[in-house]
């Protein structure tokens, strides 16, 4: 755990996974920089332990987990807007993503 | 430890009389069997369709002769396909009671819920007759699936569950994994752990076999509610869900209602052979379940974060919750909170300890949540496999 929010799962992952909700407009330290969340992040979703860019792979228990499809900026959501599989697509309830 | 004995030697930890329909048909009456007949061991497990199918007599005939398994009740309209002569002469050679009753030749509804009532009432009372004789922990077969997964399943209840199949597998029990569809992108680590290169190259085939069913069906085995727990990627999920695996090496790839006869890790293939058919490999948790335990599992270890409640006919299922806030929700259904993990107040080996005791105490009769309420779920649908080649089961320890 690096604070009571957030946990790194392994030294090389570009992502947090978060532990205890965060709500939106809260700010957190994240290594020692501090950053204020812009949506309300919940147990299990992560967000971005660095500046990673459209085409990155997103690195989490310090393999890939899939790639990011636009710019995601330190301390942002990563989530099914900002990132896709390299397999095959997930879905939602209203719709497929990341095809 | 101690066992019930069934005539073919296998050992179960559950006493139980099955009623099976082989059809929808015969879906009601059953049904009115096992509830008129008002006992927890006597339980319902059926197959809805009209057309044979090879697979599902194969796990049938597994389900049926499972070692929790005293004595079957096989309950025909009579005009399906389900071949239930062949269904009763397995239950038969493995020295457990059966009968069949057909609708069609019984008088209708009535007289065979009649006529199944005091059947069961017989093969109860044959089966109260089981000697109960030691058993070891190598003897256990034990599987697991992950069900309802969220960002922390792969964080706190699955690698908690990989550390108890270590402890399992040393002392030489049989472990089962499976949902190679939901191992799709951890292919090549796994396959590095397969006690043979040619085995390795087995599991490589295996997922992506899955990779292009699931293509093809138009969705990856990912739900929703996955996404909404914080989850992005069918690898995401894959990289959670196989660390249920634990470390040991893989012993074997065995295709659903295949009984592993050596101690071990094994990986069970789930998705069908030949071009996608029957649609997709498997429609829900449940079915999963069935499949494991129609390879012998004794009891099944299910991790969940977004909450599942379900449980298992013939064989005990044990819920391990991965989200702390889950757990707190939906407490009287988990075993085990592994919420602990993610909020830094136990190590993922106590948690590991703490299912591996409670597997012991469900063996030796101890009931697990959803027994205690009375779930049974029971899935069983068409599928087609061919068999498994002679590399996936390789000689060498």
């Amino acid at each position: 755990m690096i604070n009571k929010h957030f946990v790194l799962l392994n030294k090389t992952d570009n992502v947090f996974v978060c532990c205890k909700r965060l709500l939106s407009g809260c700010s957190t330290t994240l290594e020692d920089v501090e950053v204020s969340m812009t949506t309300d992040i919940t147990v299990g979703h992560k967000i971005a332990r660095q500046v990673i860019v459209k085409g990155e792979k997103i690195i989490k228990y310090g393999v890939s987990i899939g790639s990011a499809i636009e710019d995601i900026a330190f301390g942002e959501h990563v989530h099914m807007h900002n990132m896709k599989s390299d397999y095959i697509a997930s879905h939602t309830r209203q719709s497929r993503v990341g095809e | 430890m101690k066992g019930y004995l069934r005539a073919d030697g296998r050992k179960g930890i559950r006493n139980i009389v099955l009623v099976t329909y082989l059809v929808e048909c015969a879906h009601h009456v059953a049904r009115a069997i096992v509830n008129e007949s008002a006992n927890s061991n006597v339980q319902l497990i059926g197959f809805p369709g009209c057309y044979p199918n090879e697979y599902s007599l194969k796990i049938m005939e597994g389900l049926c002769t499972h070692p929790n398994v005293a004595g079957v009740l096989i309950v025909s309209l009579g005009c399906e396909g389900f071949n239930r002569e062949q269904l009763a002469n397995t239950i038969k050679a493995s020295g457990r009671a059966v009968d069949t009753l057909v609708i069609q030749k019984s008088g209708g509804t009535r007289k065979t819920i009649e006529a199944g009532v005091s059947s069961v009432r017989e093969l109860l009372i044959t089966a109260e007759k089981t000697e109960l004789v030691a058993m070891e922990i190598s003897e256990l077969m034990v599987g697991t699936i992950c069900g309802g997964s969220d960002g922390t399943s792969g964080i706190g209840a699955n690698p908690a569950v990989g550390h108890c199949f270590d402890q399992l597998v040393a002392k030489d029990a049989i472990c089962i994994f499976e949902e190679t569809g939901e191992l799709i992108g951890c292919e090549q680590i796994m396959a590095e752990r397969a006690i043979t290169p040619e085995l390795g190259v087995e599991i490589m085939k295996s997922v992506e076999k899955a990779e292009k069913y699931y293509t093809k069906m138009g969705y990856g085995s990912f739900a929703p509610g996955n996404a909404e727990g914080g989850l992005t990627t069918q690898e995401e999920k894959s990289m959670g869900a196989y660390a249920k695996s634990g470390s040991s090496k893989i012993h074997g790839l065995i295709k659903p209602g295949d009984i592993p006869t050596q101690g071990g890790l094994y990986l069970m293939d789930v998705v069908p052979d030949g071009e996608p058919m029957y649609g997709f490999p498997n429609i829900v948790d449940s079915a999963e379940i069935v499949e494991m335990i129609a390879s012998g599992c004794h009891l099944t270890l299910f991790t969940t974060g977004r909450g599942s409640v379900v449980g298992s006919a013939v064989s005990p299922v044990i819920k391990v919750c991965a989200n702390p806030e889950t757990y707190d929700n939906l407490a009287d259904d988990m075993d085990i909170n592994a919420g602990k993990v993610i909020k830094g107040e136990a190590t993922v080996a106590q948690v590991g300890d703490e299912i591996y005791e409670l597997v012991i105490e469900v063996a030796q009769g101890k009931q697990s949540k959803s027994e205690e309420l009375g779930h049974q779920e029971f899935v069983l649908t068409y599928k087609k496999f061919s068999g498994i080649g002679p590399a996936c089961l390789p000689k060498v320890r």
